[in-house]
């Protein structure tokens, strides 16, 4: 009997840890994004029940002319006056989703109509997992917090005055759920907020070339870790870091490999990849 | 067996009257492939046969009218009688359009004789339906369709006699007879009476076959039709439902009767569709998609949601809102599998997490509708608006036009976008090329796009503008001396773009611009044919615009954000 009980404990012993073990754990409460941006969240990721948002850059408000700058409209179909539509704050928020999307998480974005999907597919999201509502209606916390309990990216395009009580309501049960709820547009109290500063395209001429890349320089700021604001430059559409040829190569590797378990396992090398996927539902 | 065969005489001109309504008391004719394929009773007696050219059947009987054949129509049309054959007997064989079968044990039995029988059922096809026919009863399929173009009931055991007597060419293969016939075999008895091994050996399957229905035996037991059963359940309510947790409750009852329902059956349902009728007459109806099997909880779950859509969307004012209480809920199964086990995903996209996603989605579309949520599926096209495809979420995502992939952006270094085009298209190359699958891994190897997927020249090469208006934004491109830029038929640019104004806004310098790109789309066809010039520009302010120039008229389709 008493034989029995030691056992019993001994088996226990290895199952409960004690609490500072649990920094570990939280590797896997984290959604992997691309390296460069993860240079600038705490953690290097999305960690699960975070409020990670998204700004517009401060010069997208009165230069560009009205129309455009208007375009990306907020949620309750109100316009949010250049709040999401900063130059680059669109490919930011897809360069943010893909690592997360492609790693098998599922991504909702919440009003935004003017998506252009094919950049999406292009920056690497996977398009079987990612949901649009285009347009939520002025009920848009319901239709968020209803993604919130089942999908693990929530974006959502905010009017421009979102109520704090509502904000702190969403974040509240992203954190409860382990979702990370994404706004795109001024939203208070979020845990980080990307914001593009600069960003200078490449490849077009006076008359000749193309449009081939933006130069772009990400600004964090946020409350606790990443009090500090962090800034980082990387080439916008297919997000190679700059400057660092040898980043460039070792991405290439990276991809080069991790391209293969998408397509159906068909070659046994990429078999190996779908390892790095979250354990933990 | 013994077997009853209903027989509609020159069914297509029946189905033809029925359907068209050309009279048949006229002298029609139904033709395929211009040869007369059946006429009517009149037509007959003015020297139409089967198989006369138009010309000659026309020459022969000048008034008459000829109905062009329509296998779907004499399907449709023959479908009623069926259904009245079905209300007098049971297990009905459609043998083809205009004659159908059935074991004649039963009915003779229940109306006290074969003739009785047949009697009754001319009856009540000519009562329900106005529709002629006449009955032959044998031991044989084939008999009984031969009886019936006498309306003869022959005597049980005495078929291998009747048919003897019966030309050769009544077993309906031309090659086969046409043998036959040359080899002095002129009726069904002097073919029948040939051993069966030798028939076998000489003839094959075929003869074999045929030399079963010349001895009078059928050659398989009758496939006999199932009426389907009625599966939707509905229930009444005395009090209206108002609010959400009553109706709730009403409507997981009613879903597990459902349920009950479809596994008596044997089946389940992939999609269900939710109707309900208001105290004062309103209907509401909503159907609901399910990638995998809907159980007894998936379709309790849907019919809450779609109840608290109804009723607090009332509340909040959404489009489809009920004026009054529910008295009536019904739930209608439809596309309906028999039910063995659903097998789901190895690997992919299978598990908790999507049934939580495709949860979270489907209570969406209870909130907002099915069209709100939407997935995006890349098509074949040169511009945003054709790539993009955005169906509901729940139905199928299949791409209508296929398209190959671009290249990168900068080239020689590769980018992140590899992966997510081979993603997309990798399901594209699985219907369009299964057949080279070693040929696909070396191009993969060489990292040389797919063949075979249409390359859509025109379009823009990658990257792609990351917002696209859904409606495009008129703007005015001027040059240096402040005119509006133009282009040329020859694709001339009139001036040097130096400033763009969006929507009457103050103009913006232009730093860089590229084009014209030129795209006439579909000038075959008038109300689709587009055509276009397309600019990129970028402007002082850091932003780079997709423009069209069309008709003489800018506008911005989209926004490299």
């Amino acid at each position: 009997m008493a034989g029995h009980m030691i056992s019993g404990t001994s088996a226990l012993a290895g199952l409960v840890r004690t609490a500072t073990g649990s920094a570990e754990a939280g590797a896997h409460r984290m959604l992997p994004v691309v390296a460069e941006l993860g240079e600038l969240l705490p953690g290097r990721g999305l960690r699960r029940g975070h409020t990670v948002a998204i700004a517009g850059s401060p010069r997208g408000v009165g230069d560009m002319p009205r129309g455009v700058g208007d375009m990306p409209r907020g949620v309750g179909g109100t316009r949010a006056a250049g709040a999401g539509c900063a130059a680059g704050g669109m490919s930011l928020m897809l360069a943010l989703l893909v690592e997360a999307s492609r790693a098998g998480s599922w991504c909702a974005v919440v009003g935004v109509p003017g998506l252009g999907v094919l950049a999406a597919a292009e920056s690497g999201i996977v398009l079987e997992r990612l949901a649009l509502v285009p347009e939520p209606g002025p009920d848009w916390p319901t239709v968020v917090a209803a993604l919130i309990d089942g999908v693990d990216v929530v974006v959502a395009a905010v009017p421009g005055e979102v109520p704090a009580s509502i904000a702190s309501r969403l974040a509240a049960r992203a954190r409860q759920r382990g979702s990370v709820l994404v706004p795109f547009g001024d939203w208070a109290g979020a845990d980080v907020t990307l914001q593009v500063s600069r960003g200078k395209w490449e490849g077009l001429g006076d008359g000749r070339g193309r449009l081939r890349r933006r130069e772009v320089t990400v600004v964090a700021r946020g409350r606790g870790a990443a009090a500090r604001p962090k800034e980082s430059t990387m080439w916008m559409p297919g997000l190679v870091t700059k400057s660092d040829i040898g980043v460039i190569s070792r991405n290439n590797d990276q991809q080069g490999a991790s391209a293969e378990p998408t397509q159906a396992g068909v070659t046994p090398t990429g078999l190996t990849l779908v390892e790095p996927r979250r354990e933990s539902a | 067996m013994r077997t009853l065969l209903l027989w509609c005489p020159d069914w297509p001109v029946t189905a033809a009257e029925i359907v068209d309504g050309a009279s048949s008391a006229h002298a029609v004719a139904v033709l395929h492939d211009n040869r007369v394929l059946a006429c009517s009773e009149a037509a007959r007696r003015e020297g139409v046969r089967w198989g006369l050219r138009r010309r000659e059947a026309q020459s022969r009987c000048p008034q008459l009218i000829v109905v062009e054949h329509d296998p779907g129509r004499d399907a449709r049309a023959f479908e009623p009688v069926v259904a009245a054959v079905e209300e007098v007997a049971a297990g009905v064989e459609v043998i083809r359009a205009g004659a159908c079968a059935l074991a004649a044990r039963g009915p003779s039995r229940y109306y006290g004789g074969e003739e009785r029988a047949a009697e009754r059922i001319v009856e009540h096809v000519a009562q329900s339906c106005a529709v002629e026919s006449q009955i032959g009863i044998a031991d044989s399929v084939f008999a009984a369709g031969i009886a019936a173009r006498a309306g003869l009931i022959v005597a049980p055991g005495g078929t291998a006699a009747f048919l003897a007597g019966e030309p050769i060419e009544a077993l309906g293969r031309p090659e086969l007879t046409d043998l036959l016939w040359r080899l002095g075999l002129k009726t069904l008895g002097e073919f029948a009476a040939l051993p069966p091994g030798d028939v076998l050996t000489r003839f094959g399957l075929e003869g074999a076959l045929a030399h079963r229905l010349a001895r009078g035996e059928d050659h398989r037991p009758l496939a006999v039709r199932q009426p389907p059963p009625d599966l939707a359940v509905t229930e009444t309510y005395d009090e209206p439902l108002a609010r959400v947790d009553t109706a709730a409750f009403a409507g997981r009852i009613l879903a597990e009767q459902l349920h009950d329902r479809l596994t008596a059956y044997g089946l389940a349902c992939t999609r269900l569709g939710i109707e309900a009728v208001t105290e004062d007459g309103q209907e509401l109806h909503r159907v609901w998609r399910h990638d995998g099997l809907l159980g007894a909880a998936a379709i309790a779950e849907r019919v809450r949601w779609q109840l608290d859509g109804w009723l607090t969307g009332a509340r909040r004012g959404t489009a489809v809102r009920p004026t009054a209480g529910l008295v009536r809920l019904s739930l209608i199964p439809d596309g309906i599998l028999a039910h063995v086990g659903l097998q789901p995903g190895l690997w992919g996209d299978a598990g908790a997490e999507r049934d939580r996603a495709h949860r979270a989605f489907s209570r969406v579309q209870g909130l907002l509708g099915p069209e709100s949520v939407v997935t995006p599926v890349l098509d074949g096209g040169r511009s945003a608006d054709d790539q993009v495809r955005l169906v509901p979420w729940g139905d199928e995502r299949s791409p209508r036009r296929p398209a190959a992939p671009r290249a990168a952006p900068v080239p020689g270094v590769e980018s992140v976008p590899i992966l997510g085009q081979e993603t997309d298209f990798a399901h594209l190359r699985e219907q369009s090329a299964r057949p080279e699958l070693s040929n696909r891994q070396t191009t993969r190897r060489s990292g040389r796009p797919p063949m075979r997927q249409p390359p859509w020249p025109g379009r823009l090469p990658a990257p792609s503008p990351s917002v696209v208006f859904p409606e495009p934004r008129p703007a005015v491109v001027y040059d240096e001396t402040g005119l509006p830029v133009g282009v040329s038929a020859r694709l001339e640019v009139t001036g040097v773009p130096t400033s763009l104004a969006v929507d009457r806004a103050a103009p913006v310098p232009i730093t860089g611009w590229a084009g014209p790109w030129p795209l006439d789309e579909r000038w075959w066809a008038p109300e689709e044919s587009r055509r276009r010039v397309r600019f990129q520009m970028t402007l002082a302010d850091g932003r780079a615009l997709l423009l069209s120039l069309s008709a003489g008229r800018w506008s911005v389709e989209a926004l490299y954000d």
